[in-house]
């Protein structure tokens, strides 16, 4: 028994491994370890049990990330996991890790402000430029490419930029 | 049509989800309707957007829905396979888009109400229900926003936006009260603590509709008359025919996938 627990340890490190390597079809320099997105690998009589949370209820990449995990999970020769959805608790843009951020910045996109949330929301929102770092910036709309996102402009450099909004 | 109505034994709680699954897919409809069509890029972007977390929050439903019921029903089969008597949406939503006056005023008096809704609803002692709360009320937070902005954009606009904005507050306003009722099986629910008596919230969509109508220079209607209906299936004509486009692909094809 002492062997079959170190081994589920050890399976579930490799399995959070593989699944940590999966990247948002949508910005694909954060991987869905960097976003948050990826919450529990669990081993269950040998079988594997992802668990991911979608960022927003319409989120269409979650099927896609659905599959590239079975897919990463079976390169590494682990056979194919079980990926579960859960709901609770709730996405936040505060799960994003510092490496997260900084990999959002250096692609062109704002990260979202630690501890945003809904105070952000409708209070005075200060987004930093990601291509000249002025905070001369306004929103140009509320709702961008995707649901996670809202389009800014920079009044400094005068670029266009998507702004992952605090959720 | 080939594909026949299936049928949902709609106990308190299947009832309960499918009623805000149902508002939430038909509103979402209505809004994905604009795509290609709004007064510009951004707002084409914005309202899809919301018709997607709108679509998101009824898929969630509609799957709690199936699952309570226990029977072989899905979110698909409830979305393109029961007839529009079955449907049990606001008539609110169901309202025809009109010009673009009209569809902000139909979503921010949805939104108004939908915001502390959800948010109220993080407290149910139903968990499937409180983790559908909890993420629906941080995207209504930014429906509710947009909308109020559009409100006060086009009533404090010209006067030709003006005259639109209240001539669709005006048309609408009767569709609201029916966010306010309650029938004997929710009222189960509620005393249960798995639902909230959305009459205490009255007040508070009272008071987010008077500013944001004041700040806008539009005028609340006197007329307090409520229409309803919706929760029991007795829609306008409108909806049989968003229906009909909704459902065709389902109807037409049985079990279609892609």
């Amino acid at each position: 028994m002492v062997n079959g627990a170190a081994s589920d340890t050890e399976l579930r490190r490799r399995a959070w491994d593989a699944a940590a390597q999966v990247v948002d079809p949508e910005i694909p320099v954060l991987t869905i370890a960097d976003l948050g997105v990826l919450r529990d690998v669990s081993i269950r009589d040998g079988e594997i049990e992802v668990a991911i949370t979608p960022t927003y209820s319409g989120c269409p990449a979650m099927n896609m990330i659905a599959v590239e995990i079975e897919l990463a999970l079976e390169r590494a020769g682990l056979g194919r996991p079980v990926v579960r959805t859960v709901l609770s608790p709730a996405w936040t843009t505060d799960w994003m890790s510092d490496d997260g951020r900084r990999k959002l910045r250096d692609y062109g996109i704002a990260p979202p402000r630690p501890g945003g949330g809904r105070r952000a929301l409708f209070g005075v929102e200060e987004v930093a430029c990601p291509q000249c770092g002025s905070t001369d910036t306004a929103t140009l709309s509320e709702f961008g490419s995707t649901s996670c996102k809202a389009l800014w402009r920079c009044n400094s450099c005068r670029e266009p930029f998507d702004y992952f909004k605090c959720h | 049509m080939t594909a026949a109505s299936i049928q949902v034994s709609e106990t308190p709680l299947v009832l309960y989800a499918l009623r805000r699954a149902d508002d939430a897919l038909v509103l979402g409809h209505r809004l994905s309707e604009w795509c290609g069509h709004a007064p510009m890029l951004e707002e084409d972007m914005a309202l899809a957007n919301i018709a997607l977390d709108l679509l998101g929050q009824a898929r969630e439903l509609y799957s709690y829905a199936a699952k309570v019921e226990g029977r072989d029903n899905d979110e698909d089969k409830l979305a393109y396979l029961r007839d529009v008597r079955q449907y049990r949406n606001l008539l609110l939503v169901e309202q025809q888009n009109g010009d673009f006056a009209r569809t902000m005023t139909r979503q921010f008096f949805y939104s108004a109400f939908a915001d502390p809704y959800w948010r109220t609803m993080t407290a149910s002692r139903d968990a499937t229900l409180a983790a559908i709360a909890a993420k629906s009320e941080k995207e209504s937070a930014y429906h509710l926003r947009h909308a109020s902005e559009w409100m006060v954009r086009l009533g404090d606009g010209t006067e030709e936006s003006h005259a639109r904005a209240q001539t669709a507050i005006e048309d609408l306003w009767s569709f609201t009260g029916e966010m306010f009722t309650v029938d004997d099986s929710e009222r189960a629910l509620i005393d249960a603590g798995v639902a909230i008596d959305p009459e205490t919230l009255r007040g508070q969509w009272l008071k987010t509709v008077a500013g944001v109508l004041g700040e806008a220079t539009l005028a609340r209607p006197a007329n307090d008359w409520m229409q309803k209906g919706g929760r029991i299936g007795h829609h306008s004509e409108h909806l049989g025919h968003l229906l009909s486009e909704l459902q065709s692909m389902q109807r037409s094809f049985p079990g279609a996938s892609w």
